[in-house]
């Protein structure tokens, strides 16, 4: 495993948010974390993070991560693309991605061989790009480096259909060389890429397996994940 | 004309003091998210530290001592207090509030509460006429001064890896961290240019006003704030920009209008443009 | 009601010819001693008025000075320059504080948080510069304006009438107290502790913050204009200090140490810093370097507190308190 997240418990603001979550994240493939709006899916990539004070236990590639500074855990290879992606707009291209540089030998190779776009706008500020181009940004600044895991946070929020799709396939070619732990509304994406899903409510972990077990019941789905929920083909 | 000559260089001069004290001020707020009040002790210990110098030795190394003066002032100030507060924004500005008492009455046991003469190099008693007005040179040196750190820092940000990260950490500093790096060493970076930047224009007040008093660098500190926040906090040019507007206004009103309406006038000013764009002039939306 | 026990002691010290050395210089009911009690009262009931602000609302002002100024300075004006009676004078200068307040705060309230601070500050500045420019001689500039004795009713004069003086200063630190806690208990109250913690939520229940803020805003600013009328009384007269950021600064000081937004945190805070300014004033001159500057002192005590007293005084004694339980 190379997360494992055992009873990991946090307050803000004097209400519960997570109330002893466990999961693990195999060392291959990609891993959904699932569930409806507001039941901790974020908070639980931020406290493994170290971004928000939690109690219990993490994990990471077999050396504990809770109470690491963020910077060391992501330095070790714990790589994080995060809700709204959070580009630095005022920056441009070229400067968000040599400000996520960190080793000797950046992998500009395979960002710009799956992100072409951003090779020819490295000169335009972040800010003015499109959400699905803020995106791209966001996956290429952990893909200069190597990583060990990623934590990929909604990357298909509020982006087009042809968009999601080519960022899908993205993902997909990412998860060849790195695991995934991935928060997604979008349940046809899930089915696509993640093996295994982790599905929480109220704090809780409500159900643990493999995807296609989860997707393909219906009335499971409908249970765990909302009435609104469907599948739709990217 | 003259009279205009003279007052805008004369506005121009106090612009520039305003924006070396405001520029780290602003720094050090949109970056590390602190309020700083101990900015203002960062320029005392410069001006205090230049006139030492000036006064039992030379002229010359005045300035260059002030700037280490307020940038050790700076560093620790960051390293012993600010930093163990680290997630307690508010407790960090009541900190500084502390120590901005603490450090004025310090300096007071030492060099007296009373105002002292600052020496200042002979050739900024002379004027040198512009445009019909005979302009004391003093005033250029301060603008010199202030032109030559405004381009510094904006190539400093521009072109150099710390500069990024200063950039990329006034938008989103969480998210700086989640690139790993590590962005308190950049706290402490813009703590010591901030009070580097304080030092020097301690120094240079000092010889502007011709003396200094311990109390002097809180006094100039609150006209810091509004122009920081006028500027924008985080922004170096809105920050150039403001202090300009600040000093001219506050001195063409003081000169036109009575006595004390000049910086009457650039309270106002801060009211207006905050009700206009809560943000100040550059944007940045800071809470 | 345990705090009639402290309220019934303060009410008759005056008749106690106690002497504690070292923590005063004379007996109890000595004038000295009872002037230097008075003036800590004043500040215990301006902090507790601050904290209103500061505490229970999360309002954080750097403007508080004004209001005190205004009440010091407007009676001040009114009487030595207008000869007006003193009741009215403090009536009109509250009054002027309260509606001064309504003005400044309906615009600094339009922004929170650092920018509030900000503004506030920045109004503040200009009492400060007005104060101290002494326009058409009314305010006395550096110098200050010492109150006309004349105007001043016979037994509020004299170091006789001292004790009068002091409990008057009760009576204003009395008064705020019932105020500040009358709040606490009413539904205004737990409003002010939801605006402080998330504005969200008071905006929900169809509360509009801004006019509760501004309401508060202005009840803090006549408390604290009433409170630089009883300093002026007690001491003599007005002085720029009473106008100045630094003072703000101190109500600060005293709210977080001795426990912003608690019952008794910031009235007791003001009580010590306002002890301890003036006695370490009073024997400054015997103390090394620079201990010998009481602000040295109490802003480094501060600083530590800060650091590493979470919550103050009374977060303190709640800590002490579970301590010695368990």
């Amino acid at each position: 495993m190379i997360l494992s997240v055992h009873d990991l418990s946090v307050t803000l603001g004097g209400s519960h948010i997570l109330q002893g979550v466990s999961f693990d994240v195999p060392p291959t493939g990609i891993t959904a974390l699932l569930g409806r709006n507001g039941v901790g899916k974020t908070t639980t990539l931020r406290a493994v993070l170290g971004e928000i004070p939690a109690t219990g236990s993490v994990d990471f590639g077999g050396v504990p991560a809770l109470g690491r500074p963020t910077h060391r855990l992501v330095r070790d290879g714990l790589g994080y693309v995060p809700e709204d992606r959070c580009v630095f707009a005022g920056l441009t291209v070229a400067e968000n991605l040599r400000l996520a540089v960190r080793s000797q030998d950046p992998d500009f190779r395979t960002v710009f061989g799956l992100f072409p776009e951003l090779k020819q706008r490295s000169d335009q500020s972040a800010g003015t790009l499109s959400g699905g181009q803020q995106q791209m940004l966001a996956l290429a600044r952990v893909l200069l480096n190597p990583q060990r895991l990623l934590l990929i946070d909604e990357p298909t929020k509020g982006l087009a259909p042809a968009v999601i799709s080519a960022v899908a396939a993205a993902l997909e070619r990412m998860a060849e060389r790195v695991p995934m732990l991935l928060v997604e509304q979008n349940l046809a994406v899930v089915r696509r890429l993640a093996r295994d899903a982790v599905v929480l409510a109220a704090g809780r972990v409500a159900w643990h397996g493999p995807t296609e077990e989860l997707l393909g019941d219906p009335a499971r789905t409908r249970d765990l994940l909302g009435v609104g929920s469907t599948v739709r083909r990217p | 004309m003259s009279t205009v000559v003279l007052l805008t260089l004369t506005g121009l001069g106090l612009a520039a003091l305003y924006f070396l004290i405001a520029s780290g001020l602003s720094l050090v707020f949109g970056l590390a998210g602190v309020l700083n009040f101990a900015h203002g002790l960062f320029l005392s210990v410069g001006a205090y530290a230049g006139w030492f110098v000036a006064t039992h030795w030379a002229l010359g190394p005045a300035i260059p001592v002030g700037v280490a003066a307020g940038a050790a002032t700076g560093a620790l100030v960051e390293l012993v207090v600010i930093r163990p507060l680290y997630r307690r924004p508010t407790e960090q500005v009541l900190a500084t509030v502390g120590l901005s008492l603490a450090g004025v009455a310090l300096l007071q046991s030492i060099w007296g509460a009373d105002p002292r003469s600052y020496p200042r190099p002979a050739w900024t008693a002379h004027t040198t006429g512009v445009l019909g007005a005979q302009v004391p040179d003093d005033r250029f040196l301060l603008i010199g001064a202030a032109v030559l750190v405004l381009a510094a820092l904006l190539a400093f940000l521009r072109w150099t890896r710390y500069g990024l990260i200063i950039r990329a950490g006034v938008e989103n500093r969480a998210m700086v961290s989640a690139l790993g790096i590590d962005v308190r060493a950049a706290f402490t970076l813009v703590f010591t240019l901030g009070g580097a930047l304080a030092g020097a224009a301690g120094v240079l007040g000092g010889m502007y006003f011709g003396s200094v008093s311990p109390g002097q660098g809180a006094g100039l500190l609150i006209f810091a704030f509004i122009v920081v926040v006028i500027g924008g906090l985080g922004s170096v040019t809105g920050c150039a920009v403001a202090a300009v507007a600040v000093g001219l206004l506050q001195q063409f009103v003081n000169y036109y209008g009575t006595s004390g309406a000049g910086d009457v006038s650039v309270v106002a000013l801060l009211a207006v443009v905050l009700l206009l764009r809560p943000g100040g002039v550059a944007g940045k939306v800071t809470a | 009601m345990k705090a009639l026990i402290p309220l019934v002691l303060a009410v008759a010290l005056p008749w106690s010819t106690l002497d504690i050395p070292f923590l005063f210089d004379g007996p109890l009911n000595s004038p000295g001693t009872l002037q230097l009690l008075g003036v800590c009262l004043v500040f215990g009931g301006l902090a507790l008025g601050y904290d209103l602000l500061f505490g229970h609302a999360g309002l954080l002002s750097f403007g508080h000075a004004l209001f005190i100024a205004l009440g010091a300075y407007g009676v001040g004006i009114l009487v030595n320059h207008f000869y007006w009676p003193l009741w009215t004078a403090v009536l009109l200068a509250v009054a002027g504080a309260a509606i001064a307040a309504f003005l400044l705060g309906a615009v600094a309230l339009r922004v929170t948080g650092i920018a509030l601070a900000m503004v506030t500050l920045a109004f503040a500045q200009v009492g400060w510069i007005v104060v101290n420019r002494d326009p058409g001689g009314l305010t006395g500039g550096e110098e200050g304006l010492p109150l006309g004795p004349a105007a001043v009713p016979g037994f509020l004069v004299g170091v006789a009438n001292t004790v009068n003086l002091y409990w008057l200063a009760l009576a204003f630190l009395v008064v705020v107290v019932a105020i500040v806690h009358g709040i606490r208990r009413a539904p205004l109250g737990r409003v002010l502790t939801g605006l402080r913690d998330d504005e969200r939520r008071i905006a929900v229940l169809g509360l509009s913050p801004y006019r509760i803020k501004l309401a508060t805003f202005v009840l803090a600013g006549a408390l604290a204009a009433l409170g630089g009328v009883v300093y002026v009384l007690l001491t003599g007269g007005a002085t720029p200090y009473l106008a100045s950021t630094d003072l703000t600064l101190s109500l600060i000081v005293m709210a977080v140490l001795g426990g912003a937004g608690t019952r008794w945190g910031a009235l007791l805070g003001g009580i010590v810093y306002a002890y301890l300014d003036q006695r370490l004033t009073h024997v400054g001159g015997s103390l090394p370097g620079p201990l010998g500057q009481p602000l040295f002192v109490l802003g480094t005590l501060f600083v530590l507190a800060v650091a590493f007293v979470p919550g103050g005084l009374a977060g303190l004694r709640r800590r002490t308190l579970s301590a010695t339980a368990s």
